[in-house]
């Protein structure tokens, strides 16, 4: 359940964000989260809606994620992959000298600001 | 229909604590205080491996630990009766791991100018502590031989990050499918560098390898 934490560092940022642009109300916060990131998207979800609310800036506020599909990086035979279905032995030559190019990403991309 | 204005952040949520934590292992590099940050599934051994650890130590070095756990103090009472050596414990009020803001707090509990070595007990998990740098010198883990030696392939990040892989327990693999060898070359698929030293923290067979790793580590830190 870290999840609790990365809320907590994600209102911290983005209310940092706001001050700096005089924000007062933010009405969603988009998410950039790798496929193979540890975050589970739904109890981030759970999360973010309890914790979101407790604060005016965010009451309300959506949480919009992007899932960024995992690529792993073949040094072997210099290809790349689809990480979740192959894991870490490269599926086109079998060789296990392989790096995760993305897909453990876990970054606030934007917020968004309705204006009325 | 409402227009929406859209502000750029395009920053990693880890991005503020890795700051906090390169600033943590400055400010311990100048005071000469080694703190290194221990990690595994609950049940590998980690309290009984203290135990013996600092048993050996004590009297060559002035080691504090810091125990994080989400709630009770079980840990740090058995270190201050079983080692007679200062020990605070932290609670993470149900977060699954620390980060560097909390390990500068407990930190100010200690008397840091007194000491060499910090020893941090991470909270029982493998996958949330190794997210979170915590600004530790160096990070270990123990992987206890009824997890099974394939761990590192289910758990790569933490792997990844550790500099030291302690595994334990090995008075019991004739018991389970361990191969230890296999183990040494997962491990170093993930990362190269790290130090693997088997050990039996219940009979103290290894220990002395392991303590001399800790020395060693805090003379270069010095």
């Amino acid at each position: 359940m870290h999840e609790l934490g990365i809320v907590f560092y994600i209102i911290r940022d983005v209310k940092e964000a706001a001050e700096h642009n005089g924000v007062q109300h933010i009405d969603a916060v988009v998410m950039d989260i790798g496929e193979v990131s540890t975050i589970v998207p739904e109890y981030l979800q759970d999360v973010w809606r309890w914790a979101a609310d407790r604060e005016d800036l965010l009451k309300g506020a959506e949480l919009k994620i992007n899932i960024i599909p995992a690529v792993t990086w073949c040094d072997s035979c210099k290809s790349e992959y689809a990480t979740v279905a192959h894991g870490i032995k490269c599926p086109n030559c079998g060789s296990d000298k392989t790096w995760l190019l993305r897909g453990n990403e876990v970054e606030i991309k934007e917020i968004e600001i309705k204006n009325n | 229909m409402d227009e929406v204005k859209v502000i750029e952040i395009k920053k990693s949520v880890f991005e503020d604590n890795d700051k906090d934590a390169a600033n943590l292992r400055t400010d311990l590099k100048k005071r000469g205080v080694y703190l290194l940050n221990l990690m595994s599934s609950p049940g590998s051994g980690k309290t009984t491996t203290l135990v013996q650890l600092i048993n050996r130590l004590k009297d060559k070095i002035r080691i504090a630990v810091m125990e994080a756990d989400i709630d009770s103090d079980v840990d740090a009472v058995k270190i201050k009766e079983q080692t007679g050596i200062e020990s605070i414990q932290l609670h993470t009020g149900g977060m699954c791991h620390l980060d560097a803001e909390m390990t500068r707090q407990g930190l100010d509990n200690i008397p840091l100018n007194n000491l060499d070595l910090v020893i941090l007990e991470n909270v029982g998990n493998l996958v949330c502590p190794a997210e979170f740098d915590t600004g530790a010198c160096r990070n270990a883990m123990i992987l206890s031989v009824p997890e099974g030696h394939d761990k590192p392939l289910k758990y790569p990040l933490m792997f990844s990050v550790c500099d030291l892989v302690i595994v334990n327990k090995i008075d019991v693999m004739p018991y389970f499918d361990f191969d230890l060898e296999k183990c040494k070359e997962y491990v170093h698929m993930r990362n190269p560098k790290a130090e693997v030293i088997p050990i039996c923290a219940k009979t103290g067979e290894g220990v002395e390898k392991l303590a001399d790793w800790i020395l060693k580590e805090i003379k270069n830190w010095k």
